[in-house]
């Protein structure tokens, strides 16, 4: 049991550095991949290739002024960006990192807790992180911040229904909520995104929407529409802020690929599995696993340097007119399938 | 109207077509350019350590010539502070005293002499005023500062260093070399010319 | 006592606190966010009843969509306290009564409960999603369905109002 509770604690501290580790140097790699496709070098100053940029850069967020404006609830300022880091950590406990690990006679398995509600517990702590952008756009006492606010939290609460409608499908198919499960039902099977393209790309799209990334970027375009919700942070509340939406970057690509890329299954692993042992395996499935999230947060930085940005009309339009009636039409063609094969 | 190219284009606003208003074939047209961007050299260039080539008639920081003997060339006529169309150049001007004839090439030079580097416009003019080809402007970059006050740039930054020459030479076109050779000027004389000018003066 | 005792002491004291704190806070804005919390607290007796699926959900539906419209309306009116009109005192009274003999009721019903119930509906799975959603479909299929026909009416009637007249 000490042994367990031990592990797990350990297993936490792994999942918080190596999410703030890959946050770190998304931030790194986002300059770098829009300086290679605009033609240039990007940071290289900062160490060799200029690997040492993250900390370079949050030194300056921690050695800047802080600034809190006088008639603004300081409790409520400061629980804004707490709150977004919170949430977009709290994501991490649910997703399978890779297979078991066994010492002995004792099992390790490669994830925090493997619930068996994990995707609405997803659900859940998303729709909860609204909560640190409105309180901290709230707390701002700028009408500027307040409208920024509010922009954000309705495009995340919009696109969260049909980022939902599109997880309904898949779980009709897969007939479970726990992620681990989901991702061994992928293991010498066609993965999920065979079964469910559209709502795959349902998923994806809503994904962006929900971390606020390009091409949906309006909660914080800084040209355009001031600074958006962050516009009275400064300082290491403004890198808490930004940091938040690195993590959840991070986190929602390692959710796509378990829902619908088949999670840290190696590649025909049936063929590779019975000639080698049962924990290599295990950490060339989280090699597996990590390279497959990696090449999810390079695609959100492709598709952010490639298209602009949407039109705040054209954001609702596309999520409450064409998403979420797609995402229906996706359930209802999904489920007419199931009964038509046999499948229930 | 006369059509002078045939690049003219009217716009229509045409409906979209099924494939066009999904996007998704755009997008992934997009996502194919910025693919192959992702593998092309770099074009920028890393600046200290790397220098872009600059032009031959590249206008940089100014220098106030010494003649061949190390005396200034400057007069202090002023020509060049009216030629300045950002009213940049100030100068105070003095006569030149006995035994001073090494340091000063003329009869009047100039004590002070001021460029303010914030409001240089870098055009020019004041080298193309100056009667005396003491003013040049340089291919070197005039380093950023931060205050303004060090931006004023006086005398001890402006005249040449005798032991470190500034070869302006190939900033003169060639009319002017070939004015240089006329040596009914004063200023297109070398030292030995006046010398050879002084000495039957001394025998007669 | 157990672990599962003192979080449930835990819990309820959160929860009773920020109840009390919601309605004597004079600020709406932190009201709703007191009535969060008190949300997340009984989020975690569902938990404790092992209802993962009810706490979660009522997460998700109130703390996460319905609470954020709250919070909306309230940061949009700009409430304060100098616009807040002065309330006379019988509605206050009315209110009081009306409270009181809430108060009241909900004591005699507790009262009159069966108390070895609870440690039987924590020992159950009832409250995970399978046999929710088979006594849902199956059981109370007709009550479900006609809720749902609810919202949706309710559903139309937002839209209807929202919608702008054509002349």
């Amino acid at each position: 049991m000490e042994i367990f509770i031990l592990y797990k604690a350990i297993l936490v501290l792994v999942v918080f550095a190596i999410s703030l580790g890959v946050a770190a140097y998304s931030t790194y790699g986002e300059r770098k991949v829009a300086a290679f496709m605009q033609d240039r070098v990007g940071p290289d100053r900062a160490g060799p290739f200029g690997m040492l940029q993250p900390l370079a850069d949050g030194l300056k967020m921690f050695m800047k002024e802080e600034i809190i404006p006088t008639v603004s609830n300081k409790f409520l300022f400061v629980l804004g960006p707490s709150l977004a880091m919170l949430t977009a950590l709290m994501t991490g406990v649910v997703i399978p990192w890779g297979g078991d690990i066994t010492i002995g006679n004792m099992v390790f398995p490669l994830q925090i807790t493997d619930i068996n509600i994990g995707i609405l517990y997803i659900f859940g702590v998303v729709s909860f992180g609204v909560y640190g952008i409105m309180i901290g756009g709230w707390a701002s006492n700028n009408k500027y911040s307040m409208l920024g606010a509010l922009r954000a939290s309705s495009q995340m609460i919009s696109y969260e229904i049909a980022m939902g409608l599109a997880i309904v499908a898949l779980v009709m198919t897969t007939g479970t909520l726990s992620l681990r499960e989901i991702v061994t039902q992928q293991s010498g099977n066609w993965v999920n995104f065979i079964y469910q393209p559209l709502g795959c790309l349902i998923f994806i799209i809503c994904a962006f929407a929900e971390t606020n990334r390009a091409p949906f970027d309006l909660p914080e375009c800084e040209t355009e529409l001031v600074g958006g919700y962050h516009t009275e942070y400064s300082s290491m509340k403004l890198g808490f802020y930004l940091f938040a939406e690195y993590i959840n970057m991070f986190i929602s690509s390692a959710i796509i690929m378990s829902l619908y890329f088949g999670g840290y299954n190696l590649p025909f692993q049936n063929y590779i599995a019975p000639y080698i042992d049962g924990n290599i395996l295990s950490i060339l499935q989280f090699g597996c696993f990590f390279t497959k999230v990696l090449f999810g947060i390079f695609f959100f930085m492709w598709i952010r340097w490639t298209i602009p940005r949407f039109r705040y009309d054209q954001l609702m339009n596309l999520g409450w007119k064409v998403l979420i009636p797609l995402a229906i039409f996706n359930i209802l063609i999904t489920g007419v399938l199931m009964y038509a094969l046999g499948k229930v | 109207m006369m059509q002078l190219t045939n690049r003219k284009r009217v716009v229509v606003k045409k409906e979209m077509s099924l494939a066009e208003k999904l996007y998704l074939p755009a997008i992934t047209d997009g996502m194919v350019i910025t693919l192959k961007h992702l593998f092309k050299k770099p074009t920028t260039v890393k600046y200290p350590e790397v220098k872009r080539e600059l032009s031959a008639t590249f206008r940089g920081q100014h220098v106030l010539k010494r003649d061949e003997q190390g005396a200034e060339r400057c007069t202090a006529c002023g020509l060049c502070a009216v030629a300045c169309p950002a009213e940049a150049i100030t100068m105070e001007a003095a006569e030149r005293k006995k035994g001073e004839e090494h340091l000063y090439r003329e009869e009047k030079y100039a004590t002070i002499y001021e460029i303010n580097m914030l409001r240089c416009i870098f055009c020019g003019l004041c080298e193309e005023a100056c009667p005396k080809e003491a003013i040049f402007l340089t291919d070197r970059i005039v380093p950023v500062d931060v205050n303004r006050k060090d931006m004023v740039y006086g005398k001890d930054k402006l005249v040449e260093d005798i032991q470190n020459r500034v070869d302006v030479s190939k900033r003169q076109t060639a009319a002017v070399l070939e004015f240089k050779k006329d040596k009914k000027h004063f200023h297109n004389q070398t030292w030995d010319d006046i010398q050879k000018q002084i000495k039957p003066k001394k025998h007669h | 006592m157990l672990l599962s005792q003192y979080i449930f002491l835990f819990l309820s004291f959160v929860a009773i606190i920020s109840a009390l704190m919601l309605v004597l806070d004079k600020n709406p804005v932190h009201s709703v966010l007191y009535l969060i919390i008190t949300f997340f607290a009984i989020a975690g007796h569902y938990l404790l009843l092992n209802a993962q699926f009810l706490a979660v959900v009522h997460i998700i539906v109130y703390a996460g969509a319905i609470m954020v419209l709250f919070l909306y309306v309230i940061m949009m009116l700009n409430l304060n306290k100098d616009i807040e009109p002065h309330k006379k005192n019988i509605p206050k009274v009315a209110a009081a009564v009306a409270a009181g003999l809430l108060l009241l009721s909900l004591t005699a019903l507790v009262n009159g409960a069966e108390v070895n119930m609870l440690p039987a509906a924590r020992n159950s799975n009832i409250g995970l999603m399978d046999n929710l959603g088979k006594t849902l479909f199956k059981e109370y299929m007709l009550p479900f369905e006609i809720s749902s026909i609810l919202f949706l009416s309710a559903m139309v009637g937002a839209v209807f109002l929202s919608k702008k007249e054509i002349h």
